[in-house]
């Protein structure tokens, strides 16, 4: 990428997060009768009307919008994420507080998914016989239809109450990941290895790779050699789409697993309408999401040369 | 050659053109035959919709009442599915609760499908600084996770069956604009466009002829695949809490239902599980024949 | 011609054995309307050292038949029955395992297209290796060396540089050398060159084949040369056979084809080739000096913006010409020689950046939007490719029909009529009119592109590449119809194309533009008889068979 190219893509990503922290701003303040409100108003804390008023000021809730919003986005940009409605703790320290554990969850989950869709597509790709290719091949759209909260009650049917191999509660730390992970990999994985049976099957079908085998080679040759690489750049774009399942099902799992994690807070913070929490998650992954999928640009090209913007002409 | 004649003779070419084309949809519904997965695909579709508009035809059994000494029984000829703590028939719940998930879905679409396809429309169409706006905006929902962007939109509606919905339908909106704006500027940029315009068409009539007859297919296709996509988000807003109270028998709650009794009773959990699995892909599925057909 | 003539194939005797026998091949493909027979009971031979051309149109099996030869057919593709002999060792019935060993070592493939044929993710160097590679030839030096050697042997300038460059640096012409030089590192007893040179400009083409045969004659390969085109097989082969439907027509040695050809379809063929390579264009009308001027370009510039901070690419330079009304004009280029923004710019598609056009008395440049409306009623555009200009959802009767729907013309019964008859102009039969553009056949569905464009009874009707994208048989059939369309209705034709042997054929006068310029124009007869320009001079030279 030229520098001027990188600029602009640099200038877009943060009009994105800009843009996502207003809408995320906005929507939260349209609340009808706002979260703190709702709290507080409630009788059986018996509070005055004045005391009411009183934290209400506390919460920035009655000033005008423009100010709200400007104090709110240069908390944001120097990491001051506000105060949780539910219990007043400083969002960020909450937010300090699960990220550790939802990021390793992450982070293995990732791995795993990568794995198991590479295993599921190059098998498929490379099987000869017809009916185990279908069969392995239809795989990766049968995980997509997978609900992941069921996949993970089923995961604790067999696992830990059928065969007793993985205990889910009083387990050591590895072993109350095993299961998280597990059904984290599943969702992660199935748009995974949908995209590399695809794409492999596309690059099958072009003209260079009949060259390929009219050269002498294997089909593994071919498979390794020529349509790894290839199939490769569409499988880097739909990162942003795996970012997605991740955060979805990292709600769920430590949902149905019990686990403290930034998904927990999430599905949490709804429960409880804490809007701080919620907007700074949603903050938060749209930066994640725009810094991955800067990092994807800025990758492609490593991967496919014809990506790279100047393009000499030909001598 | 009398006027009347050729008039006639002009008309039945037409009727002929319209008669080729059922024709060739017969010819499709011959290749559908062909395919086992697809005609199981269209059968479980086609239960699951009876279902959800005449629950009577599959079961008898009251989906919201139990006998409490029924309680928990294992899948058996009386209860195909089990019963639940509270001794009601799950078959009969998971039949009842058809309704709430395909009601679910199609708003859900309905929302996707208007809203997206439109700001696709007139991005690809127009062009331009309009169409530089609406997709920063499709951006900026893209970068949010759909369920995060569904809870977001939930906590701003409040909880319930349609709210639900219309939070999956928001999410879907964004790549129902990608598709359909890319697909507008596929059809935009072809041949036959081209020549349209060279045969003195004005622009209205070139995308009511021509641009939105080609690019409806693949969103067409999408509307399938988000079908299915849209029965997991909502049953999993069900699952958190999210969606229908209990005691309706929604599929996602049905199985939020079984948590507790997981070590005791499977088939809570399990059984809705597999039928909402079975959709989806069902769903999907025919997504993909669609996009097939048209790729011909 | 580097042919020698051999004796007829059945004269073939023991001690000459073939190196390549192809004994009653026949294949067949899977598709959804079940198995489809594609080619049938095909027997030929391929002597060492000789050069066979398979010769056929699309869909005459010329190619899975080449396919077959290596093992390579698609894999909805069956070979049913019959034998390949390579050097007396059969080779249909061995495993993956010894057929790969044949692939690349002892037959080596050249591809159609070279601008999809190389791997787009890896350099020039390690494409070419990796024939070598797979074969175990050498240490990783004597590699690299071998591939230096080999990028020099097939004329390529600067191989260290080339080595390191992805495909899509390069030209196609260059491209195509490159798979040359992988088809023959390991010195292979058979090349098969499968349309080398469809997909590349004529003058490149001529260049590429050169190299072939210089290639063959170095190393003593045989060579089985795959092509739609007699006038190349022609040019080119010891032997000629001619497929038509998945069979063999005629077959025997070059010479004997061409003079004694006993098949009707074989006749054809040599006669479109015959009229393509000599047309010998009339001198012009007399009249044309003093007839009205339809079309008149003066001066026309068209720039593209690159970008911020680079030079606009200029991709029409100061182009002037002028067309007499009722005849025909011809503007001939290579691809990127600007003649598609021309027309473009003719048509009022594309703004020029300066210069003045008037057709049929409007002046194009200064149009607005809606005025341009009415240039189209008197000048209309026939596109390239018949595949991609007819909308695949609708009808033809309603394709024709559609410029006189968008001058609001007639009513429908009017309409239904004027299809009829212009249908009817265009020679195709009435009942075509509720078709869908997918059940006609490359050359029908030009038929309709020109019936729609003459419906409104334009003056001027724009040919860009017409042709090019049909069989040769239809070629010719198409250029005869639009010859006579031309007398009937009295058209000005602006005919665009990269094929001067097709121009030869219909046009009255000429520009040939290079690199966005016109280097040289004057009626058809002078530019063929007497080409000032070495461009023009080597554009003639590439015309098969002349």
């Amino acid at each position: 990428m030229t520098p001027r190219a990188l600029a602009t893509r640099l200038g877009q990503s943060l009009l994105v997060i800009v843009l996502a922290f207003t809408g995320a701003f906005l929507m939260l303040q349209a609340l009808p009768g706002d979260a703190v409100l709702i709290k507080f108003e409630n009788p059986e804390l018996g509070l005055t009307p004045a005391q009411i008023a009183e934290i209400r000021e506390a919460y920035g809730a009655d000033t005008p919008i423009w100010t709200s919003f400007w104090h709110t986005l240069s908390g944001f940009v120097v990491g001051d994420f506000g105060y949780s409605i539910q219990n007043g703790t400083a969002v960020r320290d909450l937010l300090a507080e699960v990220l550790p554990s939802t990021a390793l969850l992450g982070v293995l989950g990732f791995a795993a998914a990568v794995v198991l869709a590479c295993v599921v597509a190059f098998t498929a790709m490379g099987v000869r016989n017809p009916w185990l290719r279908n069969t392995l091949a239809s795989l990766p759209s049968v995980l997509v239809s997978v609900p992941v909260f069921w996949l993970a009650m089923v995961l604790i049917q067999v696992f830990s109450f059928r065969l007793g191999l993985v205990r889910v509660i009083g387990g050591g730390p590895v072993e109350s990941l095993v299961l998280p992970v597990l059904t984290l990999a599943v969702p992660i994985s199935a748009p995974l290895a949908q995209i590399l049976v695809r794409s492999i099957e596309d690059v099958q079908r072009q003209p260079f790779i009949a060259v390929v085998r009219a050269k002498g080679a294997s089909r593994w040759w071919v498979l390794t050699r020529n349509i790894v690489r290839n199939a490769l750049v569409p499988t880097l774009t739909i990162a942003g789409v795996l970012l997605g399942e991740l955060v979805a099902g990292a709600i769920v799992t430590e949902t149905v697993f019990g686990r403290a994690g930034l998904g927990r807070l999430t599905e949490q913070a709804v429960a409880n309408q804490d809007v701080a929490v919620l907007q700074a998650v949603v903050v938060l992954t749209a930066v994640i999401f725009v810094v991955v999928n800067l990092a994807v640009d800025l990758v492609a090209p490593l991967v496919d040369p014809r990506l790279k913007k100047e393009v000499r002409a030909a001598a | 050659m009398s006027d009347q004649v050729t008039t006639q003779a002009f008309v039945l070419p037409r009727i002929g053109a319209f008669g080729r084309r059922l024709t060739l949809n017969l010819r499709g519904l011959r290749r559908i035959w062909r395919q086992p997965g697809l005609v199981l695909s269209v059968l479980v579709l086609a239960l699951v919709i009876t279902a959800a508009l005449r629950p009577a035809v599959f079961t008898s059994h009251d989906p919201i009442a139990g006998r409490a000494r029924d309680a928990l029984q294992a899948p058996s000829a009386a209860h195909w599915f089990g019963t639940d703590a509270t001794g009601r028939d799950l078959f009969a719940r998971v039949v009842h609760g058809a309704i709430h998930s395909l009601g679910g879905a199609l708003v859900a679409v309905a929302v996707g499908l208007v809203v997206g396809t439109g700001i696709g429309l007139l991005a690809g169409s127009i062009g331009g600084l309009l169409d530089q706006a609406l997709m920063r905006l499709v951006d900026v929902l893209l970068a949010v996770p759909g369920l995060l962007l569904a809870l977001s939109v939930i906590i701003l509606l409040g909880f319930g069956t349609t709210n639900a919905a219309i939070a999956v339908g928001i999410t879907s909106v964004a790549i129902f604009a990608r598709v359909s704006r890319s697909e507008v500027i596929r059809v935009r940029r072809s041949d036959y466009v081209e020549a349209a315009f060279g045969s003195g068409a004005r622009f209205g009539e070139v995308l009511v002829r021509h641009i939105l007859p080609n690019s409806l297919n693949a969103v067409v296709a999408l509307a399938a695949l988000q079908f299915g996509t849209a029965i997991l988000a909502i049953s999993t807003l069900g699952f958190l809490g999210y969606g229908a109270p209990p005691p309706t028998p929604e599929w996602g709650l049905l199985i939020a239902e079984g948590r507790t009794y997981v070590a005791t009773a499977w088939w809570l959990t399990t059984l809705p599980g597999l039928v909402v699995m079975a959709v989806v892909l069902s769903a999907n599925r025919l997504s993909h024949a669609i996009s097939k057909e048209v790729g011909r | 011609m580097t042919a020698l003539t051999q004796a007829a194939p059945d004269t073939v005797s023991d001690d000459s054995q073939p190196l390549l026998e192809v004994e009653g091949l026949t294949l067949s493909y899977d598709t959804r309307q079940g198995r489809v027979e594609v080619v049938h009971d095909v027997s030929f031979r391929v002597g060492r050292g000789e050069v066979v051309a398979l010769v056929g149109e699309s869909g005459s099996g010329k190619t899975s038949t080449a396919q077959a030869v290596i093992d390579l057919l698609a894999d909805n593709g069956r070979r049913d029955s019959g034998r390949v002999v390579l050097a007396g060792s059969e080779l249909t019935g061995l495993s993956d395992r010894a057929m790969r060993q044949v692939r690349g070592r002892r037959i080596g493939l050249v591809p159609q297209d070279p601008n999809n044929s190389l791997n787009p993710v890896k350099t020039i160097g390690d494409s070419l290796a990796e024939v070598l590679k797979i074969h175990g030839w050498g240490s990783k030096p004597a590699i690299a060396q071998r591939v230096l050697d080999l990028l020099e042997k097939v004329g390529i300038d600067r191989p260290e540089l080339r080595v390191t460059q992805y495909p899509h640096e390069l030209s196609g012409g260059m491209k195509q050398r490159v798979l040359i030089a992988s088809a023959i590192a390991l010195d292979p007893e058979l090349i098969i060159a499968d349309e080398p040179t469809s997909a590349l400009d004529v003058t490149v083409q001529r260049r590429i084949l050169d190299l072939i045969d210089a290639l063959r004659a170095e190393t003593g390969a045989s060579v089985l040369l795959v092509t739609h085109d007699l006038g190349v097989a022609k040019e080119r082969a010891d032997r000629i056979v001619v497929m038509r439907g998945g069979q063999i027509v005629e077959q025997g040695p070059t010479a004997h084809v061409v003079e004694h050809a006993e098949n009707p379809y074989t006749r054809t063929l040599l006669h479109e080739a015959a009229a393509v390579a000599w047309a010998t264009p009339a001198p012009p009308p007399a009249d044309l000096a003093e007839r009205d001027v339809a079309i008149e370009v003066t001066d026309l510039v068209q720039d593209f913006d690159q970008g911020r901070g680079r030079e606009p690419f200029r991709a029409v330079d100061h182009v002037s010409l002028a067309v007499a009304k009722g005849s025909t004009h011809a503007i001939v280029g290579e691809s990127g020689s600007g003649k598609t923004s021309t027309v473009r710019a003719i048509l009022g598609f594309q703004r020029p950046t300066s210069g003045v056009v008037r057709v049929a008395g409007h002046e194009v440049t200064s149009l607005r939007p809606r005025q341009l409306r009415d240039l189209r009623r008197s000048a209309q555009l026939v596109l390239q490719n018949p595949y991609s200009s007819l909308d695949p959802r609708q009808a033809v009767g309603d394709i024709v029909a559609e410029p006189l729907v968008n001058f609001r013309l007639g009513n429908r019964a009017e309409r239904s009529r004027q299809v009829a008859a212009y249908l009817d102009k265009v020679a195709l039969p009435a009942t075509i009119a509720q078709r869908l553009p997918r059940e006609l056949s490359g050359g029908q569905r030009q038929r309709v592109a020109i019936a729609r464009a003459l419906i409104i009874h334009p003056e001027v009707v724009v040919l860009d590449e017409p042709v090019s994208a049909l069989d040769v048989t239809v070629q010719a059939q198409i250029l005869r119809l639009l010859d006579d369309l031309q007398r009937d209705l009295g058209l000005t034709y602006l005919f665009i194309s990269h094929d001067l042997g097709v121009v030869g054929q219909i046009s009255d006068t000429v520009s040939v533009m290079q690199s966005g310029r016109v280097v040289e124009h004057g009626t058809t007869h002078e530019v063929f008889s007497d080409p000032q320009t070495d461009y023009t001079r080597e554009l003639l030279a590439a015309i098969p068979g002349r």
